[in-house]
């Protein structure tokens, strides 16, 4: 697994890998944020937690259907799912690979785009913990999108149809983290409830995604 | 050691090759003759564990097999040693003079996406002798390989078999292997057509 996890974070960095593209998208649509809503701190600080996670959630769906398809479409795929690596294998280290090109990034980017919304200083180490947790979730269910789309080609947006509805309970728990931070409320239960989201997308999502690359290599 | 028992091979929903037998032992070489579509790549596939076959069975151990597809398998954004490194850590296996045996060394540095069809080619089929693998299972290898470079493969397959290995070779072009067995697939082709209405030309 880790000569897999390896090779996909050098193929991102490298030309056309796309581990900028979730980045930039991230950075601009929190820059065009207070450009839509206007210069107000109190409303700007209060949507903060929102706008961040959702920022996040969509930055981190821009590279999902790269997961398996260039793989797919260079043979890489078959000569992997015949390698002696099993597929769950195989789907842990894609995901993992795709947390730590994007999922780190956004979380590690999300704080001082927090402080340009005026995020009060009560919700930072919240922001990034309630992201560095749920962003895990976020590439397992999405790579889990990925392998049940790869057989089809542009599937990209049929994997975001697929994909959004899945990722609307982690942003629930880890908008509504940071909101309770910030609001004085304690925000322990929700984080914990998010982590435990995070620990059973980890321990099921990859069986998913190694029965859905079975049926589509056939 | 590598058995097959009435076998069907199916590519999507429909039985390609019906009642395929046969039996390979240590050093033997199979290769696979018939016309466009009549499912060599169907049959290889079904080997290599990709598509489960719906009826009869293959006794091998899948951990013993390595298939080379049409498709190179190779990462354009990777140099041809990065390549033959990723390869080498998904099999496990050290390091050895993969590069030499077909004829990479020259290109070692060079980026994948800048190598011609049958340099790809030759950097695909590398990942044979990565894998240490004893069965090999190969569909058209020698595809835009040149003359030299096509009896410098058939070299590398003889002395595969010839140290124990088997392989499986689906081509149209002759290969100069002396002990080879040719199996004619179209023999295996299904008598009986399913009749299902609702599936009638939707192919």
């Amino acid at each position: 697994m880790l000569p897999l996890i390896k090779r996909d974070i050098t193929l991102a960095l490298r030309s056309g890998g796309g581990f900028g593209l979730a980045l930039a998208f991230f950075l601009i649509l929190i820059l065009f944020v207070p450009f839509g809503v206007g210069p107000d701190r109190v409303l700007l600080a209060t949507i903060a937690p929102g706008i961040l996670w959702i920022g996040a959630l969509l930055s981190c769906l821009l590279s999902l259907d790269r997961i398996f398809q260039l793989d797919a479409e260079d043979g890489t795929l078959d000569a992997l799912a015949t390698a002696p690596i099993p597929l769950t294998g195989l789907a842990t280290a894609k995901a993992a690979a795709h947390w730590i090109t994007t999922g780190l990034p956004l979380t590690v980017a999300s704080a001082p785009l927090g402080y340009l919304l005026g995020l009060p200083s009560t919700g930072y180490l919240w922001l990034i913990a309630s992201l560095a947790i749920g962003t895990l979730s976020l590439s397992f269910l999405g790579m889990f999108g990925a392998a049940v789309t790869v057989g089809i080609k542009r599937g990209g947006l049929l994997l975001s149809l697929l994909v959004l509805p899945l990722y609307i309970p982690t942003l629930i728990l880890g908008a509504q983290t940071v909101t309770r931070a910030i609001n004085g409320d304690n925000p322990t239960a929700t984080l914990a409830f998010l982590a435990g989201l995070t620990l059973l997308t980890v321990a099921l999502i990859p069986f998913a995604a190694s029965m859905a690359l079975r049926a589509n290599l056939r | 050691m590598f058995t097959v028992k009435n076998i069907t091979a199916q590519r999507g929903p429909r039985a390609i090759l019906q009642n395929v037998s046969f039996s390979l032992a240590a050093g033997d070489c199979l290769i696979l003759r018939g016309p466009n579509g009549s499912g060599k790549t169907t049959l290889l596939r079904t080997l290599a564990g990709l598509s489960p076959p719906s009826a009869g069975e293959i006794n091998v151990n899948p951990e013993d097999i390595v298939y080379t597809a049409h498709l190179d398998a190779v990462k354009p954004q990777l140099t041809v040693a990065e390549n033959i490194v990723f390869w080498h850590g998904i099999y496990q296996t050290a390091q050895s003079d993969t590069l030499k045996r077909f004829n990479l060394t020259d290109l070692a540095q060079r980026d994948a996406a800048t190598l011609s069809a049958g340099q790809k080619r030759r950097l695909g089929l590398a990942r044979l002798h990565i894998s240490g693998c004893k069965i090999w299972l190969l569909d058209e290898p020698t595809t835009a390989l040149d003359a030299d470079h096509v009896a410098e493969f058939a070299q590398i397959l003889t002395d595969h078999c010839a140290s124990g290995g088997i392989a499986v070779v689906s081509t149209h072009l002759e290969l100069p292997l002396p002990n080879a067995q040719t199996l004619d697939i179209t023999q295996f082709a299904p008598t009986e057509t399913h009749a299902d209405p609702f599936l009638e030309g939707s192919f």
